[in-house]
């Protein structure tokens, strides 16, 4: 995003902390410290207490929830460093950002490069205030990992298209107001027969079935469009730059999903601490059953290690000014990892780590149960770890297909 | 790769260009061919430490250049990428018990000889065939030292060593009360058993060898993520020497790199190697950090050994019936690569000492 101001003097730091400190004291309400935020989980739907509202409204008016966004939009326009302040000072008050989801973290920053005039002014500030949920319209029953095989048609009637297909894994479809989604306008070529379309999802003939996953949830839906009619208005870039719109997006949904390791971050009590009290310690304080605190000494040093090279990622990209090749490799081994843990978590509490539901089993070990089931997900969505083998082994060691 | 100053690029081209044209695999493999129990060329030896490079870690007060750990690292992960034969790390790692340990007059008396590379001093700690320094039982009574140590690295050339007692470490020239045994292991390099009978020691500062985080810890630490990177360099020349074969090697009709089963076994190699070198390279900067070394230094020798293991496994594997000939170099690694997963601790000691330093 080409949107930065120039970077603060150090008065100006100065200044803007206190700024920033006595405006959280005056907006963020004290009863929601420590508290999540009620909008960023795509697992279900939101309701908002009027604090949360309150909340959400007062950094959405400010363009806090989107710092560095330019203010014309409805961002902040705030610098990196001034961010920083912003995000040092919110944890100080134990306050959290209430503006999130997929508009914030991929379709935004991709429209702000690719979107025309008007689409930024409708859209953008929409997204800054929190008010307008969107969804991705990409998979489809065939085009998952082959993502360039999707089939869902957009036909050109002159002031608009009309679309017919079904888009699948639409997380959130069932609670989205629009949907960002890449179609096929073009049936002779592959990538370039893609355009991307933004859809209302309270048009006529869109159709939204939740899949019920093994976890139990159902964050994911079936989504089919039957001549569903979309302006030409709303369509972002060229017909046929679909595809170079759509992958930018995703490049944005990698980081987010790596996140150079802060959104992975294990979260509760130490695996070691849960085993020392599941499988008992020894006299020496250490985890009782040998074989399971070595694979626990080997999950952590992994972690450390993944959590070096994604420091080690950002690092490099600083210094060289662009994206390190070793970024490519966080996503595999990030998730990779947090499945590893999820299963040793269960494996450590026995059968008390696979409880459903109802008496009998802690809140936490609950969660457990289904973040070890939903994280399953994590190897598949975003690119499978299968396609990033391919990725790593196609773009950064040049290994080719048969000729 | 860290990001490096302008100095340690320099350093690191400069050891990748010369280990590369001057030191290159068939360097080493005449080395091997020769069979000495030394295990290394004195004349390459004596043009390394020409270039400086063992003093990088000496002050420049006793004359080496003071260029800190991870320039030392990244000049071994070089030289382990041609199997570059040396006392280097060795010395480096028994330097740094004098630097951390040593009186004025010992640094004075020793440290600049070893910076010149005139003299090869290394670590005399374990005395059987696995790391074991909370086992020491080597003894110095009235200045005399006692005891056997099991497969002292360089101890057929070193002139002095840094001895492991149940007290502390000692220093010990080579000579009076000194017997040194070749112990020929698979990868041709000097793994001496070294006989202590009353040799004269001359006792350095800090605390004794079985005590946690003391001098002989901050030592051992320094030796294992040297080894690490030797390893890191082996490893990564490996994986490179792989993907190249897979490249050009056509079977079935097709060339080997085009077969997504093996595309996905290098792709995670790769990724392997990457969590290898950053924790390597975190090992290398807790030294320069100066502050504990412990967890870094076991998460960096644990990670370098699992992933050297895999990668050697895999570079036979990979190449098929060639690189099970001697004629071809990937036995070397394979064989060096055991023998340093060895060296001051295997996989299992480090996950241990990781957990145990981690509270559980």
């Amino acid at each position: 995003m080409a949107t930065l101001a120039e970077p603060a003097t150090t008065s100006g730091i100065d200044q803007f902390r206190a700024e920033v400190r006595e405006w959280l004291t005056a907006n963020f309400p004290a009863s929601l410290k420590g508290k999540d935020n009620a909008l960023s989980a795509v697992e279900g739907p939101t309701e908002e207490t009027p604090e949360q509202a309150a909340w959400r409204k007062a950094m959405g008016e400010k363009g806090w929830g989107v710092p560095t966004w330019p203010k014309e939009y409805g961002g902040g326009g705030l610098s990196r460093a001034e961010a920083k302040i912003l995000a040092e000072e919110m944890a100080r008050a134990g306050a959290w950002n209430p503006i999130g989801g997929m508009g914030v973290m991929m379709f935004g920053p991709t429209l702000l490069e690719y979107g025309n005039e008007d689409q930024k002014r409708e859209h953008i500030p929409a997204i800054a205030r929190g008010e307008v949920r969107w969804c991705q319209g990409y998979s489809e029953p065939n085009a998952g990992s082959d993502l360039a095989n999707l089939q869902c048609f957009a036909e050109d009637r002159g002031d608009h298209y009309v679309v017919n297909g079904q888009k699948t894994w639409t997380s959130g479809g069932q609670w989205a107001d629009k949907c960002f989604a890449i179609v096929r306008t073009d049936k002779t070529q592959k990538q370039g027969g893609i355009t991307f379309l933004l859809i209302d999802m309270d048009s006529p003939g869109v159709e939204v079935k939740p899949i019920q996953m093994i976890s139990g949830m159902s964050p994911f839906c079936e989504t089919f469009f039957t001549d569903v009619k979309v302006p030409k208005a709303n369509r972002v870039g060229e017909e046929g730059q679909g595809w170079t719109i759509g992958k930018r997006l995703l490049q944005h949904e990698r980081t987010n999903l790596s996140g150079g390791g802060s959104r992975l971050m294990p979260s509760g009590p130490s695996l070691a601490d849960v085993a020392k009290k599941y499988a008992g310690a020894d006299a020496e304080g250490r985890v009782a059953d040998p074989d399971l605190r070595a694979r626990i000494a080997k999950w952590e040093m992994d972690w450390r290690a993944f959590l070096l090279t994604a420091m080690r990622v950002q690092a490099e990209s600083k210094a060289v000014g662009g994206i390190s090749e070793v970024s490519s490799i966080l996503k595999t081994v990030g998730t990779k990892l947090g499945q590893e843990r999820a299963e040793l978590l269960i494996e450590i509490q026995g059968l008390q780590g696979l409880g459903w539901e109802g008496e009998g089993f802690s809140e936490a070990q609950l969660k457990g149960t289904r973040g070890w089931l939903f994280g399953k997900a994590t190897t598949i969505y975003g690119g499978s770890t299968e396609i990033q083998n391919n990725v790593i082994a196609k773009r950064i060691l040049g290994m080719l297909d048969h000729q | 790769m860290a990001v490096l100053t302008e100095e340690q690029t320099m350093l690191r081209d400069m050891a990748r260009d010369w280990a590369e044209n001057e030191s290159p695999v068939s360097a080493w493999r005449k080395v091997r061919d020769a069979d000495e129990a030394m295990g290394f060329d004195a004349g390459t030896w004596a043009t390394m430490a020409e270039m400086g490079w063992a003093g990088i870690i000496i002050p420049e007060a006793q004359g080496g250049s003071d260029f800190g750990w991870l320039s030392l690292g990244l000049v071994i992960e070089e030289l382990g990428k041609t199997l570059t034969a040396s006392p280097l790390a060795a010395s480096a790692a028994a330097a740094s018990a004098i630097l951390l340990g040593g009186s004025e007059e010992q640094k004075a008396k020793w440290l600049p000889r070893i910076a010149s590379g005139e003299l090869v001093a290394t670590l005399a700690v374990d005395e059987g065939p696995r790391h074991d320094p909370a086992g020491v039982a080597a003894k110095v009574e009235s200045g005399k030292l006692s005891g056997t140590k099991a497969f002292v690295a360089e101890g057929d050339s070193a002139g002095l060593f840094v001895v492991a007692a149940v007290d502390g470490l000692y220093l010990v020239e080579a000579g009076a009360g000194v017997a040194v045994s070749r112990r020929h292991l698979a990868d041709f390099r000097s793994h001496a058993e070294v006989a202590f009978n009353g040799a004269a020691a001359d006792k350095l500062a800090g605390g004794g060898a079985n005590e946690n985080g003391g001098l002989l810890d901050a030592v051992l630490d320094r030796a294992a993520v040297l080894t690490a990177a030797e390893m890191l360099g082996m490893a990564s020349a490996a994986f490179d020497t792989t993907l190249a074969y897979l490249k050009q090697r056509v079977q079935f009709g097709q060339v080997l790199a085009t077969f997504q089963a093996l595309q996905h076994r290098m792709a995670n190699l790769y990724s392997e190697i990457e969590l290898m070198r950053s924790a390597v390279e975190a090992g290398l900067a807790a030294i320069d950090g100066g502050g504990d070394t412990r967890q870094a230094a076991s998460l960096a020798k644990g990670k370098a050994n699992e992933v050297g293991h895999l990668m050697s496994r895999e570079l036979i594997q990979l190449h098929g019936g060639i690189g099970m000939t001697d004629e071809y170099d990937a036995g070397f690694t394979l064989k060096r690569m055991r023998v340093l997963e060895q060296m001051w601790g295997n996989t299992a000691y480090h996950r241990d000492r990781f957990a145990r330093l981690s509270g559980y």
